[in-house]
């Protein structure tokens, strides 16, 4: 079987979240990847290095430089005809596109993968991670969505695939880039940080937000991460959102801080291998799932723990 | 201008699904449902777009039980217009929604679909995009923001590093973040009303549409769970166990 791998990217550098995917793809059969974009040739130099990958097709046209589905999807439906499977990473990029080049394709998706159990056969997650179903595709073609935190990355160095250029992309003149608020961050990206420190309601407000988990966040070097509660109280911005519809995280260590743990916040993270909580409320359904739990007022504790870890 | 607002009636938000012993799928009976919370917020925004003067009619439209009637009322109840329940007691799969949807666009030209970005029991996330591709129109996915003009509409969008703002032409399809606003309560004197404003019923085959699954599930089974750990007494027995696992 011949995969496509769509390639997660800011037409600069390769994102993470693509290695996981080609790990997926390459329980598949022979791997192929697509990056699409504007001035994305340093990418393709990327990926071509990534172990397991023959081959990296570049699409590089103005119209792809912001990935827009409208311009995208055209273009992978037409090299699907020499490909059997196209997988894509469950980020926001991912899911944008996918669906579209199904529907072209007359494909139905298979939407976050956790593993590959044969060339047919995937397991994902349903009610919000709290089922697992194993679906087998009758499609000719395969058209997959990939949960990162699922598979392992592969290696970023050791690969050798020949480069080839894509043309054929155009302007579907549907839609239009206008602008891009991109949050600028020294800190580790929420689904590829070692240690997540996650914020709920219980802070109070932006300013107590800041105040209370960023200090901690400093200094263990952690992502930071909120549940939909905080996100929808304005604490912090969208893209901090950990669960069911936000990121799906797995880090070495995910502290939950004044998050009572509602099951769509759980989906979005209880494949952390450690999960500390600290909560007031010892009734509070996260403490079920933490593996250290400390029931008391996060104003001073967590202060505390910043001082002493 | 006329949108049409496709909602699916799901276990309710507040439920924990209990998966059936026998592998077959997750256990809906005697379950509450509601209308998708997307969904909502989608019935929501067309509803506002139409207080602001910038539509005129919305409709409602579900493919799903005869008991998804309850769920177009809801709609209804909000402040849809009239609704269209294309009833089958067979499972749906998001490909064949789209293309039963594309058909009733063809019927009805609307100039804006505003859909839910993804239903909380499959969690596919694809039948807005998959719809978008079926009628060549462009998509503005996890909405966070909308600003409807005559021929365009400007989508602000939930991307995983922060939002990106596109412009579509009309017609289009949107799906719907979270923040896009907060849904309303229907009233009483609006769910009574609602019982009286229209709703037609069909089915796949009137559209022509074969629904037949191209997915096959062959089990559903529990998560692994996760075992509860240890309470600890204080910051510093908190410490002492992150340094002890390795965590820190």
């Amino acid at each position: 079987m011949k995969t496509l791998v769509l390639v997660e990217h800011d037409n600069k550098t390769m994102k993470d979240a693509t290695l996981a995917v080609v790990t997926a793809a390459s329980q598949l059969g022979e791997v192929h990847a697509l990056v699409l974009g504007s001035g994305c040739a340093a990418v393709g130099e990327q990926v071509a290095k990534v172990a397991g990958v023959s081959t990296v097709h570049v699409a590089d046209d103005a119209a792809l430089e912001h990935q827009l589905a409208e311009n995208a999807a055209p273009l992978i439906a037409s090299l699907m005809e020499s490909h059997d499977a196209f997988l894509a990473p469950a980020t926001t990029t991912g899911k944008n596109i996918a669906p579209r080049v199904a529907a072209l394709l007359d494909v139905m998706q298979i939407s976050d993968i956790l593993s590959v159990e044969s060339e047919d056969t995937f397991t994902r997650p349903i009610y919000a991670g709290n089922a697992i179903a194993t679906v087998t595709s009758s499609d000719a073609k395969k058209v997959i969505t990939v949960r990162g935190t699922a598979f392992d990355k592969a290696a970023t160095e050791g690969g050798s695939a020949s480069i080839e250029g894509v043309t054929g992309a155009g302007e579907s003149g549907l839609s239009t880039f206008v602008s891009e608020e991109i949050a600028k961050s020294e800190r580790p990206e929420l689904t590829s940080a070692k240690i997540i420190v996650s914020g709920g309601r219980a802070l109070g407000s932006a300013e107590k937000f800041e105040e209370v988990i960023t200090p901690l966040a400093d200094k263990l070097g952690a992502g930071i991460g909120a549940s939909r509660a905080a996100v929808d109280a304005g604490y912090v911005p969208n893209d901090y959102q950990v669960g069911q519809t936000g990121k799906i995280v797995a880090p070495e260590v995910y502290i939950a801080i004044g998050i009572s743990g509602a099951i769509q916040h759980l989906a979005g993270m209880k494949d952390s291998k450690i999960i500390v909580a600290i909560n007031k409320d010892e009734d509070a359904p996260i403490f079920q799932v933490a593996d250290i739990g400390l029931v008391a007022d996060l104003f001073n504790a967590v202060p505390e723990l910043t001082e002493k870890v | 201008m006329k949108i049409l607002v496709p909602v699916k009636r799901v276990i309710d938000y507040n439920v924990k699904p209990r998966v059936k012993s026998d592998g077959s799928g997750v256990d809906l009976a005697n379950v509450k449902m509601s209308m998708n919370p997307f969904d909502e917020i989608s019935v929501e925004e067309a509803i506002r777009l139409k207080e602001a003067g910038k539509a005129e009619e919305i409709i409602a439209v579900s493919v799903g039980p005869q008991k998804a009637q309850e769920t177009l009322r809801t709609a209804l109840a909000m402040g849809a217009d009239r609704a269209i329940l294309v009833v089958t007691d067979e499972e749906v799969e998001p490909l064949a929604v789209a293309k039963i949807l594309a058909k009733i666009v063809e019927e009805e030209q609307p100039q804006l679909v505003i859909t839910g970005k993804q239903a909380i029991d499959d969690d596919s996330n694809q039948t807005g995009q998959m719809l978008a591709a079926l009628l060549g129109w462009g998509q503005g996915t996890f909405a966070n923001t909308v600003e409807l003009d005559s021929d365009s509409i400007t989508v602000k969008r939930e991307i995983d590093g922060g939002l990106q703002t596109v412009k579509l032409n009309l017609p289009a399809v949107v799906t719907t973040d979270l923040r896009l606003n907060e849904p309303r309560y229907a009233s009483l004197p609006n769910i009574m009303k609602a019982k009286k404003k229209p709703m037609d019923e069909k089915t796949p085959a009137d559209y022509g549409v074969d629904i037949a699954k191209r997915l096959t599930t062959t089990n559903v089974s529990e998560p692994p769970v996760r075992q509860a750990g240890e309470k600890v007494e204080d910051v510093d027995a908190l410490v002492a166990k992150l340094k002890a696992v390795g965590a820190i």
